[in-house]
């Protein structure tokens, strides 16, 4: 793997196509668990972990099953590739269920931290964006994982960012008609904006 | 057709096996919690206010399950639901005192004199660290509503520049005691019947100059009922408020009508009586 392979999913996908302010997916949660900037720490480790996880395992079945047709078995020519976001959706999902359980049981402290924000995630857009990006750029499946991780990582980024800025934004004489859910997204254009500083840093 | 109908095999055959895997994990994998603390947990309020000293209401009833924490240490639960907690944990409830909290402070902008225009953050807290707000009285209610607006239930409001507590929705669980910068809030038994509403410690004459509804420790109360109240320097404090009740009130009758009865406070009384002379007059002086 060379650094022109790996700079586009790191910090590109950290940076210059950030998930969340470039190409413009989760703003679910990136809106609504933003007000302090402690719950969107949780938030932000919760969706790096969940997205590298799904990433790698949507990435194997896609090229396990998704990529080409059938080259062999009764099913030999079939095409599957137009059913990937049905697949994915539900990997993704049960995958989360599993992880939520797995974490329960072996890790107290991790659940405790993180717990409560992985059934919020399991149909992120966010997540599903990273595996369709991932299946439709044909990554292989190291560096899919590389990319989802980076894209948590960029989700984290913007989450923290805004959420220190709201945290300020409540202390601040905002006229009346700007209070609350408008203000929050003029900010959240603004730093959109900021983030297309990076654009060109890498291809 | 034959196409659709293998894929659709192919996708059923992923989710069946995504399901079975949940299943094995739930199976293999589950942690059994013990349902008591679910069920205690609905009956607490939910407020999270934390004056049980766990971090919120599902902290608090895990540690009444778990680590046998007293569910009467919850000050908002009614004695209904604290009752049904003992039931479903087989063990009696002690009953406790219902406190309120009182805001012991009568100067609202009818009565207390601004001598300055505060312009800074909205909050008590950062008035009193900064230079104490717009009130010439250094121990009064600056009046932003800090209390007001961490209150979980909603029981304090603000009201012509001063914080007022409705009784019927406080729960007693202290939060504000903590928040005020000037300790003006305090706790109180809910039998409570009046108490003197004001904390400022400074002489007689110094806060008459600052607020007109300030005790001007006259003792006139302590003269006409020595048991129930306590005169410390300037101010006069009521020993046993629950024991006051109106006719010995009329009795007394405090002349700046800072010793009167918890529903009188809300809505304050006297705001119009005499909101003429004090507010204009002194603040221009100033």
């Amino acid at each position: 793997m060379t650094a022109a392979e790996l700079l586009p999913v790191t910090v590109g996908a950290v940076l210059v196509n950030n998930i969340v302010l470039s190409r413009i997916l989760g703003t679910c949660p990136f809106l609504g668990v933003s007000k302090k900037l402690k719950t969107a720490l949780g938030m932000g480790s919760a969706v790096t972990l969940v997205m590298a996880i799904s990433s790698f395992a949507t990435s194997v079945l896609f090229h396990l099953l998704l990529a080409h047709p059938f080259t062999a078995g009764p099913l030999k020519g079939l095409d599957l590739s137009f059913a990937k976001t049905l697949v994915f959706i539900v990997v993704i999902a049960s995958l989360v269920q599993i992880v939520e359980i797995l974490m329960q049981k072996f890790s107290k402290g991790l659940y405790q931290a993180l717990g409560i924000y992985l059934p919020l995630i399991t149909t992120n857009c966010a997540v599903l964006g990273a595996a369709e990006l991932n299946a439709s750029s044909g990554r292989s499946v190291l560096l899919s994982t590389i990319y989802g991780f980076c894209s948590g990582l960029g989700f984290a980024l913007a989450l923290l960012l805004f959420a220190s800025i709201r945290e300020k934004l409540e202390l601040s004489r905002i006229p009346r008609i700007f209070q609350g859910a408008s203000i929050a997204l003029i900010t959240a254009g603004i730093l959109a904006m900021a983030f297309m500083g990076f654009a060109g840093l890498v291809k | 057709m034959s196409m659709l109908l293998a894929a659709g095999l192919v996708v059923g055959a992923i989710g069946l096996v995504l399901g079975c895997a949940i299943g094995l994990a739930v199976l293999f994998f589950s942690v059994k919690s013990d349902d008591r603390i679910e069920k205690i947990a609905s009956l607490l309020p939910g407020a999270n206010c934390g004056g049980c000293g766990f971090a919120g209401c599902g902290d608090f009833a895990r540690a009444i399950v778990e680590e046998n924490a007293d569910p009467s240490k919850c000050v908002a639960c009614t004695a209904e639901s604290a009752a049904r907690i003992g039931e479903v944990l087989g063990r009696a409830v002690a009953a406790r005192e219902k406190m309120v909290a009182v805001v012991y402070c009568s100067g609202d902008q009818f009565h207390a004199v601004r001598c300055a225009e505060y312009n800074g953050l909205s909050d008590c807290r950062a008035a009193a660290s900064y230079a104490g707000g717009g009130k010439g009285c250094r121990y009064g209610c600056v009046g932003m509503g800090t209390c007001a607006r961490n209150c979980p239930f909603g029981a304090i409001e603000v009201r012509n520049g001063r914080a007022v507590v409705h009784p019927e929705l406080c729960t007693g669980c202290g939060k504000c005691v903590s928040l005020c910068p000037r300790k003006l809030i305090h706790l109180v038994p809910a039998d409570s019947k009046a108490h003197i509403y004001c904390n400022s410690l400074e002489k007689g004459a110094v806060k008459r100059k600052l607020c007109n509804a300030g005790c001007l420790g006259c003792k006139k109360c302590v003269r006409a009922f020595p048991d129930l109240f306590i005169a410390t320097g300037g101010l006069v404090r009521a020993v046993n408020p629950a024991a006051l009740d109106k006719t010995m009130l009329e009795k007394i009758s405090c002349p700046v009508h800072v010793l009167h009865l918890v529903e009188e406070d809300f809505p304050c009384t006297g705001c119009e009586k005499g909101s003429g002379e004090k507010a204009d007059g002194k603040g221009e002086e100033k």
